[in-house]
């Protein structure tokens, strides 16, 4: 019966060609534009530790002056989601929770040994040793280097995949030395290609949120003793001394938390909030409001999928529905132009259900082949994107539940569109069609 | 044209009529909306900045020995200058629409918690000529101010110092007053202003749309490190030639140096990149979706007038011309047009209500809404003509046959 159908879907597509096309472009059209959005909107507030984000979090703490030397209050959060050093390593050295990191960045310059190679810019973290093992970060040779060493403030690095093929032609560098801003510092640990997307732990930190990733990390204390500066700071004295970062009224890295359950959170916000308590009766703070995040929790606060984006998939979503308003009508006007071939069926005995029946195997295979034709526009459309210059756009492919998805939103599409049509066509009385002839 | 036997004439055709009202309503609504934020895009892609944007390039000179920056800095702008093309040079800390040198807390009363953030343009002797400040009140900086303004290992130039501000900032912290000479507070130091600019903008992508995007202020430094680009002026049509000559003669006086060049042109259509491919994007989308509008017209009108081809027969041979014909397929279109846009207006507005509310976006002006109503009536007309044409063409002998 199936078969039938088809056969008879068929003749009525070659009967209206052009209607046809019509309905199918429509739909391709409306999809190709949807999914391409969703696809962009699902890379953008994607999650980028999906095995484990419900147990990572970050704290952050008002670091408001209770001696009211700040005049911050140009925007709330003025301290622009940072920690101070202090706090950071008060919190650390807690040892509160099942690993904990500082994290900040720093504009690593790297000079090649090559002669006539000049230096270059490449993306640096400043860490504590727990970041690797935290953030998943999957090892090629060696690994991070210990508590010990980062305490030592030990010359030792981990390069990403990207640097070691540059500097080392991707072979085994653990044991060689890199030149970053101008100091010596010992591979220990080379990464396999890591680049979580959002780069979640540079949000606050003045990095980019998409991208390539990083391309080197050095222990905290060691890159400090080397004057390395981090890349985004906020000072609320004007007489504040870079050089002295540890101690100046400025907040400049943020600390990223993981617990063994995430059922842990409430023991570890009420250790923080204690802390900030104590600070204020202390005399350091003013407010001793916290913030606790977890991980999509922190991505969200932080607003990393831009307003453009959200509003485009709505935009795009509008635009799906007009296209499916119009394919209704063409499909409509298909089959009241049929009302004759209806009552010669039902005449010669088809039912109801079945003239149903074939009208919706009639509408779903025009939304196969508009899911088809939506799967080809939405190529198209990522294509474009990815020759836009936005940070994401080498991100922007159609992954295989897009793809699936394409054809699930065509063929409900199609279906909720053929069910006027066809329950319009079932509903034809044979003989009054028949009369006329 | 005789209305009445068009809406009854509709009514037997409730479903059909209806889809084209709604297709039309759920066009004028997306039409709406896409069409203010491209007209929001639009005016924020043609933001003025009052520098010589079309004549400057920007080279950064990162990773040289801080110790030697007092040498460095005015050997370097010498060799610059010597450019064959080159009108003026200097060192600056940061620049327009370029990466942020941080933002300031700013206000007209010490310890103010009307304060407002503001980025920081800090330049060497030559920066207000080679960018092309526009003074519009008080004086550029002096000798004697450019030599004692010294930052040190400090984030700021010491209190008491000068500085100038733009006309936006000057509104913002005085409003209403003479800027000249007050005081501007900056965390704990204060400043004398000494010069009011015509609006430059701030540093960075992120300000672009606001009204805080011209709050900048300008300080004269001494050689420093917190210099580390250099601003070279020329004629458009000279400046990627000088360009490679400057990036050149830097490398060759410090190799150690990490040297990347661009145009300040370039730098501004990087700031401005999403913007631009959001409005590439809306308008694809709008003229995609008028298109998707007009082939469903001409499929249900064209149905309309194979289904009535009898009736449109009989007209004619009663006596009705071929225009009284097209007239009516094109008066029931404009009917249903002007339901469907009715209704599409009522969605705009919700629609700008509902992104009001969560999104960065502004009140849709009314002028709007008629104006994408006006775009559906024509849309729907022209979409209409074919069939009408067509209807129009249906010879009178079609009534006298049986089928």
């Amino acid at each position: 019966m199936f078969a039938y159908y088809l056969d008879l879907a068929l003749r009525s597509f070659r009967r209206n060609p052009v209607l046809t096309a019509l309905m199918v472009l429509a739909l391709g059209l409306g999809i190709g534009a949807s999914i391409t959005t969703l696809t962009v909107l699902k890379l953008l507030s994607g999650d980028p530790l999906p095995q484990k984000s419900a147990r990572i979090f970050t704290p952050l703490l008002d670091p408001t002056p209770a001696d009211g030397s700040a005049t911050p209050a140009y925007m709330p959060r003025w301290w622009g989601n940072l920690m101070t050093y202090t706090d950071a390593m008060n919190l650390l050295s807690a040892h509160q929770a099942e690993r904990q990191a500082v994290v900040s960045l720093v504009k690593a310059k790297i000079a090649p040994s090559q002669a006539g190679a000049y230096p270059f810019y490449s993306n640096g973290v400043m860490t504590t040793a727990d970041f690797f093992a935290m953030f998943d970060a999957p090892f090629e040779y060696g690994g991070g280097w210990s508590a010990q060493d980062g305490e030592n403030r030990a010359p030792v690095a981990v390069i990403a995949a990207r640097l070691n093929d540059k500097l080392f032609e991707g072979k085994d560098s653990v044991g060689r030395t890199v030149r970053v801003n101008g100091h010596d510092y010992r591979v220990v640990g080379v990464l396999k290609p890591w680049a979580p997307q959002p780069r979640f732990y540079a949000l606050a930190l003045g990095g980019t949120s998409y991208g390539m990733g990083d391309g080197v990390f050095l222990p905290l204390l060691s890159a400090r003793a080397d004057h390395m500066n981090p890349e985004n700071y906020s000072c609320w004295e004007s007489g504040a001394n870079l050089q002295r970062l540890e101690t100046a009224p400025c907040a400049w890295v943020s600390i990223w938390i993981e617990l063994a359950h995430a059922s842990d959170a409430r023991a570890y916000t009420t250790f923080l909030s204690n802390y900030a308590h104590q600070q204020v009766a202390l005399g350091r703070f003013s407010d001793p409001k916290v913030w606790f995040y977890d991980l999509m929790g922190y991505l969200q606060e932080q607003q990393v999928v831009p307003d453009d984006v959200q509003m485009q998939t709505y935009l795009a979503f509008g635009f799906l529905l007009i296209c499916i308003v119009g394919t209704v009508g063409l499909l409509l006007a298909k089959c009241l132009g049929r009302s004759h071939e209806i009552g010669t069926r039902r005449a010669l005995g088809a039912s109801r259900a079945a003239i149903f029946a074939q009208f919706m195997v009639e509408s779903g295979m025009v939304g196969i082949a508009g899911g088809v034709l939506g799967l080809l526009f939405a190529e198209i459309g990522l294509w474009e994107i990815r020759h836009e210059p936005v940070q994401y756009a080498h991100l922007a492919h159609l992954d295989p539940t897009m793809f699936l998805a394409t054809f699930v939103v065509a063929l409900v599409a199609s279906l909720v569109a053929g069910l006027l049509p066809a329950l319009r066509a079932c509903l034809v009385a044979p003989a009054p069609q028949l009369k006329s002839v | 044209m005789e209305i009445q036997p068009i809406l009854s004439a509709l009514r037997k055709h409730k479903i059909p009529a209806t889809l084209v009202v709604l297709e039309i309503a759920l066009a004028c609504a997306v039409l709406c909306n896409a069409i203010f934020m491209i007209g929001q895009r639009v005016g924020e892609l043609r933001m003025p900045n009052a520098i010589d944007q079309n004549g400057l390039v920007d080279i950064s000179v990162n990773g040289t020995d801080p110790r030697f920056v007092n040498a460095d800095i005015p050997r370097d702008l010498a060799a610059l200058q010597h450019i064959a093309g080159a009108i003026d040079a200097a060192a600056i800390t940061s620049v327009p629409f370029g990466k942020s040198f941080g933002t300031d807390s700013v206000s007209a009363k010490a310890n103010d918690p009307d304060a407002s953030g503001a980025s920081r343009y800090m330049f060497t002797r030559t920066g207000p000529r080679t960018l092309g400040l526009r003074l519009l009140e008080g004086r550029f900086f002096n000798e004697d101010e450019y030599a004692d303004s010294k930052l040190g290992d400090n984030i700021s130039v010491p209190s008491g110092h000068v500085v100038i501000v733009t006309q936006s900032l000057a509104k913002r912290l005085w409003p209403g007053q003479n800027a000249l000479g007050r005081e501007m507070w900056m965390g704990d130091h204060d400043y004398t202003v000494i010069g009011v600019v015509a609006n430059v903008a701030r540093p960075g992508g992120d300000v672009i749309g606001h009204d805080y995007a011209y709050y900048a202020t300008f300080f004269p430094l001494s050689p420093d490190p917190a210099l580390t680009d250099y601003l070279v002026r020329t004629t458009p049509g000279d400046r990627t030639r000088v360009l490679h000559a400057a990036i050149a003669k830097l490398h060759a006086l410090s190799p150690q140096a990490v040297i990347a060049g661009q145009t300040l042109t370039e730098i501004r259509d990087s700031a401005f990149a999403n913007i631009r491919s959001t409005v590439w994007m809306l308008v694809q989308v709008c003229l995609v979706m008028l298109a998707v509008t007009a082939f469903s017209i001409v499929g249900l009108s064209s149905f309309w007038v194979g289904q009535r081809r009898k009736q449109i027969g009989i007209r004619r041979a009663l006596g009705g011309t071929r225009a009284q014909i097209a007239q009516y397929f094109q008066t029931e279109n404009f009917l249903l047009s002007t339901a469907g846009v009715a209704v599409g207006m009522i969605l705009a507005y919700g629609a700008n209500l509902y992104l009001l509310a969560h999104y960065q976006l502004d009140h849709m002006p009314w002028y709007y809404l008629p104006a994408s109503a006006a775009v559906l009536w024509i849309l729907g007309q022209l979409a209409v003509l074919g069939p009408a044409l067509r209807a129009a063409a249906v010879p009178p002998v079609v009534a006298t046959r049986s089928t």
